[in-house]
């Protein structure tokens, strides 16, 4: 049973993600997060960091990381099966039609209107990483409970991002090393 | 062309290779891909490169995924989209099974869970500043329609917790939708 779920629960982030990349984050976070609940936000959100820092797409990360967590190498071997069997098949199909009759007006315009909502729903998944880094993953959002310094390291790294155009691997690294530097302060000076 | 086998061979070793080093998602590694297989092989031509990326990056799923099937399929047919497939997802399912099995052990450590904590504000702002750019992409488009569906989608992903799913599929057949509308009203003035 559990295979048979984390097979479909792939096969439909496979199917789903247009766009590439940051468009399968979504997805995956329905899934493993808010139906499976195989992951929580937290553990989420490193998936997500050490997918950044290392090669490979973000959903066969995902589908490797979650599989053993859940069953074990084979759970692993299931997970990313489920998530590459649609690319093989439409790929394929879509090669072939692609070849035969050169221009996919209906596939273009489809494509249009997705990449709209796509950006919505990346901006969506990447709020609520946001919160559970500001407000833990526990409750609501109150403004006394803020994780201040976190908040503080997400606005230097989006200047470093926005105006000096540092690398993403970089900035994140540097974010990780000023929250152990302040953890350090916190434990051994005072 | 040389024997398939050769092809294979060096199919595979290209492609774990490109799989192995290549950081910051599919556009780079179909540029790579690009570099590899029709200025240094020359197996592929370059429009024909260029049509086979725009598939990849048109159909669903991860882009590196869909640009080792459409060049292994191209250079050696099914034996060279699997041995493609293969190769691509070798190095990041090790690299990540074993993350995933040191994984508990990292996250209970003083050193490595305040790096994950800080990370997390990391992590948030790269995906704050690509959802920027995207959004003023499409918001420079000039199309109503599309940020019209921005909005509508950002709205029921965030605040009603619609379905992911749902919402791609509703906007992907609006897209179809639009479409066939636009050509039906060109076939209107044509004739």
């Amino acid at each position: 049973m559990i295979w048979l779920q984390l097979f479909l629960s792939f096969f439909q982030i496979g199917l789903f993600s247009f766009g590439g990349g940051y468009a399968a984050i979504p997805l995956i976070r329905e899934q493993i997060v808010n139906i499976h609940g195989w992951l929580d936000m937290d553990q989420f959100t490193d998936l997500i960091t050490i997918s950044q820092m290392t090669p490979g797409p973000i959903a066969i990360n995902s589908a490797t990381f979650v599989g053993i967590r859940i069953g074990g190498l084979p759970g692993a071997l299931t997970a990313t099966l489920g998530c590459i069997l649609p690319s093989c098949i439409l790929v394929t199909l879509l090669a072939k039609l692609y070849l035969k009759y050169q221009k996919l007006d209906i596939l273009q315009g489809v494509l249009d209107s997705l990449r709209p909502a796509v950006v919505a729903l990346i901006a969506s998944a990447g709020i609520s990483i946001l919160v559970t880094a500001f407000w833990g993953s526990g409750g609501g959002i109150r403004l006394s409970d803020t994780d201040w310094l976190l908040a503080g390291i997400f606005v230097i790294c989006v200047a470093l991002l926005q105006k000096l155009k540092w690398n993403p691997i970089l900035v994140m690294v540097l974010a990780g090393a000023m929250k152990l530097a302040a953890a350090a302060v916190q434990k051994w000076v005072f | 062309m040389k024997s398939k086998r050769e092809v294979l061979i060096k199919l595979f070793i290209s492609t774990l290779y490109l799989s192995a080093f290549t950081f910051g998602g599919g556009y780079v590694i179909v540029t790579l891909m690009k570099k590899k297989f029709v200025d240094e092989y020359r197996w592929i031509r370059e429009e024909e490169m260029l049509d086979l990326v725009a598939i990849a990056q048109s159909s669903p799923g991860a882009i590196a995924v869909n640009g080792a099937i459409v060049i292994g399929y191209k250079l050696a047919g099914m034996a060279g989209a699997v041995t493609a497939i293969i190769a691509t997802i070798i190095p990041p399912f090790f690299i990540i099974s074993l993350i995933s099995v040191f994984y508990n052990a990292f996250r209970s450590s003083f050193l490595i869970s305040q790096m994950l904590e800080g990370m997390q504000a990391g992590v948030g702002a790269v995906i704050a500043v690509v959802v920027y750019e995207m959004a003023e992409g499409v918001i420079h488009g000039r199309n109503p329609a599309s940020v019209l569906i921005m909005t509508g989608a950002f709205a029921a992903a965030c605040f009603f917790g619609v379905n992911v799913v749902l919402v791609i599929l509703v906007c992907g057949l609006l897209g179809a939708v639009r479409t066939l509308i636009a050509r039906k009203r060109k076939e209107g003035k044509d004739t």
